[in-house]
């Protein structure tokens, strides 16, 4: 009986840890490890290399052009998503029915397959028979090119992203202004704060751990950025939208160089991790908040 | 602090000037709220209007997609393009393996998160801070970072191109063991003291009493999970390489290569058939989805 109540807990845990060791940590530490070989992927034997395809990569235009491009694609979308969300928070923090049909249209296309928004926005960016030209027109714009140039493959791409995530974080804003309590309002009423003081020294402060989130969550999101570049882009026009997962993808998939496209996910593992990182110390830090 | 805006102006003007001011602050106010609305509209036609422009290709001949300025309602719609679409790949065996996933990986990750999350919330052993952290660390790897070391991890356990295989990585969930888990922490210990005195076995206590306390966590945990497995096109594309497990959004997204491209109208039809159940179960649910999804940003 008692050994059995010793067990328990573990018999209890077992199952979900096998599953994690098994198809997460096990793969960290054999992506790391494959990293530092020369692997084909049928060959018999690899070769090891030690840091070599880590020197490769770095040096290599092209890895470098996707480094930028990736950096590029998540500092964007980030700003873009994060600080348009939170104007509509504000905006659309009510609670009347009308309201409830804005925020519920605004959050439709997060529960959507990416690869139903990456077609359906292929279509609206159609160079020549786009609907997104169409709507330029109307304002008296050229038509664009959109995915087709690489001047503006990358923002288009970016636009999806926005569109696509901005209603989420849209209702986490949301949560996270109703969950500032009644009377700090109250109280900034009273003193005849005006808005914008209320908004810089009572809601941002209230709403700093809210924005960290969502700007972490984002970030993390948008690095590994995958499905909308496979259907929309491939990469293209001239490697102008490759990023890290697709170009790890590519090299582990079509060109069969599994240790130099290890070491991209290394370099990709690095990138998320120190963004958790900075997010855990941010987050012990937030307690005062509370 | 002088206040500046019209609503909140202390002043105490004499009558004419007066009902002047309040005519004014009328205006000003209805001017205000006729631009919200508009405001407002145009939000929703942001979002909407794709869906709309989807929904009209759908029904339309090619060369109906080849006119700009572009035409919202087709003149004879052609539902045919829906039986193209559907003829394009095996549809039926894809959305069976679509069903089969998405259900099988919910009902292994209720049979492992439940009792994980239970352990970790409720009983103290030795080790559990290392074991939670391998929960967390898992939480934090994102799958398309190692989807790499996993396929030739599945390949040498011959579970490519089977459901096992796009099912046993997601088995378990860290993201459910962690919502879960903080659930059952907030059920008070009265309850489950009040239980234990009466002898039931400790298995009882915690499918009759304690499983149904945090049902709503556990829907809202289920509709995240099934949607996102659902609708997952990463792990199926990266781990088959032929029909056997393939799914749904691997068979849409494969019209194009089938079609040809520009061939819209068909595209969009294949499109409505995968977008249309989901959207429709979203506004029939709305509230309930938007919870499970805003739930992990808040608690």
């Amino acid at each position: 009986m008692t050994v059995w109540h010793k067990l328990r807990p573990y018999s209890m845990v077992a199952p979900a840890i096998i599953i994690f060791s098994l198809f997460f940590i096990y793969p960290i530490f054999y992506m790391i490890y494959l990293s530092m070989f020369d692997w084909n992927f049928v060959s018999p034997t690899k070769a090891f290399v030690g840091i070599q395809n880590f020197v490769d990569l770095l040096s290599e235009p092209e890895f470098r052009q996707v480094l930028s491009n990736t950096t590029l694609y998540t500092l964007l979308t980030v700003t873009l998503t994060t600080g348009l969300s939170l104007l509509l928070a504000l905006w659309l923090n009510r609670g009347n029915f009308f309201y409830g049909i804005v925020q519920g249209a605004i959050f439709s296309p997060h529960i959507i397959s990416l690869v139903s928004i990456s077609l359906l926005w292929s279509w609206l960016m159609d160079p020549e028979y786009g609907l997104l030209n169409w709507v330029i027109g109307l304002f008296g714009f050229a038509k664009l090119q959109w995915l087709s140039h690489p001047s503006t493959s990358l923002i288009s791409l970016v636009i999806v992203a926005v569109w696509k995530g901005i209603g989420y974080n849209t209702l986490v804003f949301i949560a996270g202004l109703q969950s500032i309590p009644a009377d700090i309002y109250e109280a900034a009423s009273l003193d005849r704060s005006r808005p914008w003081t209320t908004f810089t020294k009572l809601i941002m402060p209230m709403l700093s751990p809210t924005i960290f989130f969502l700007v972490i969550i984002n970030m993390i999101g948008s690095f590994q950025v995958f499905e909308t570049i496979a259907i929309m882009t491939q990469g293209g026009p001239v490697n102008s939208t490759n990023t890290l997962v697709y170009y790890i993808y590519e090299y582990g998939f079509r060109f069969f160089k599994i240790g130099y496209a290890s070491a991209a996910g290394v370099i990709l593992l690095f990138i998320v991790g120190i963004l958790t990182i900075i997010y855990f110390k941010l987050l012990s830090n937030r307690v005062h908040y509370r | 602090m002088k206040a500046i805006d019209i609503g909140t102006a202390p002043g105490r003007p004499l009558g004419g000037i007066r009902t002047k001011q309040a005519l004014l602050r009328k205006m000003v106010s209805f001017i205000l709220r006729l631009l919200n609305t508009a405001g407002l509209l145009l939000l929703i036609l942001i979002f909407a209007m794709p869906f709309v422009w989807m929904l009209s290709t759908s029904l339309k001949t090619l060369p109906e997609t080849m006119i700009f300025p572009p035409e919202w309602i087709p003149h004879h719609p052609v539902w045919s393009n829906y039986i193209d679409a559907w003829q394009t790949g095996p549809f039926l065996h894809y959305l069976t393996n679509s069903v089969i996933i998405s259900v099988s990986i919910l009902i292994l990750q209720m049979l492992t998160i439940i009792p994980a999350s239970y352990a970790f919330a409720r009983y103290k052993f030795i080790g559990s801070g290392f074991l939670f952290g391998v929960v967390m660390v898992t939480l934090m790897i994102p799958n398309q970072l190692i989807f790499l070391p996993v396929y030739l991890e599945l390949s040498a356990f011959k579970l490519l191109n089977t459901h096992l295989g796009l099912i046993l990585p997601f088995a378990s969930s860290a993201f459910g063991i962690f919502l879960l888990r903080q659930a059952f922490r907030q059920i008070s210990d009265e309850l489950l003291e009040a239980a234990r005195l009466d002898q039931a076995a400790e298995w009882k206590i915690i499918v009759r009493i304690m499983v149904p306390m945090v049902k709503p966590v556990l829907v809202t945990f289920a509709l995240f999970s099934f949607i996102a497995h659902w609708n997952d096109y990463f792990w199926p594309l990266v781990m088959t390489t032929n029909e056997v497990a393939r799914t749904l959004p691997i068979g849409i997204a494969k019209i194009r290569e089938v079609e040809g491209v520009g061939t819209w109208n068909i595209l969009m039809a294949g499109n409505v058939i995968l977008v249309a159940p989901i959207l429709v179960a979203f506004f029939l649910s709305q509230r309930h989805i938007i919870k499970a999804f805003v739930y992990n940003g808040v608690k």
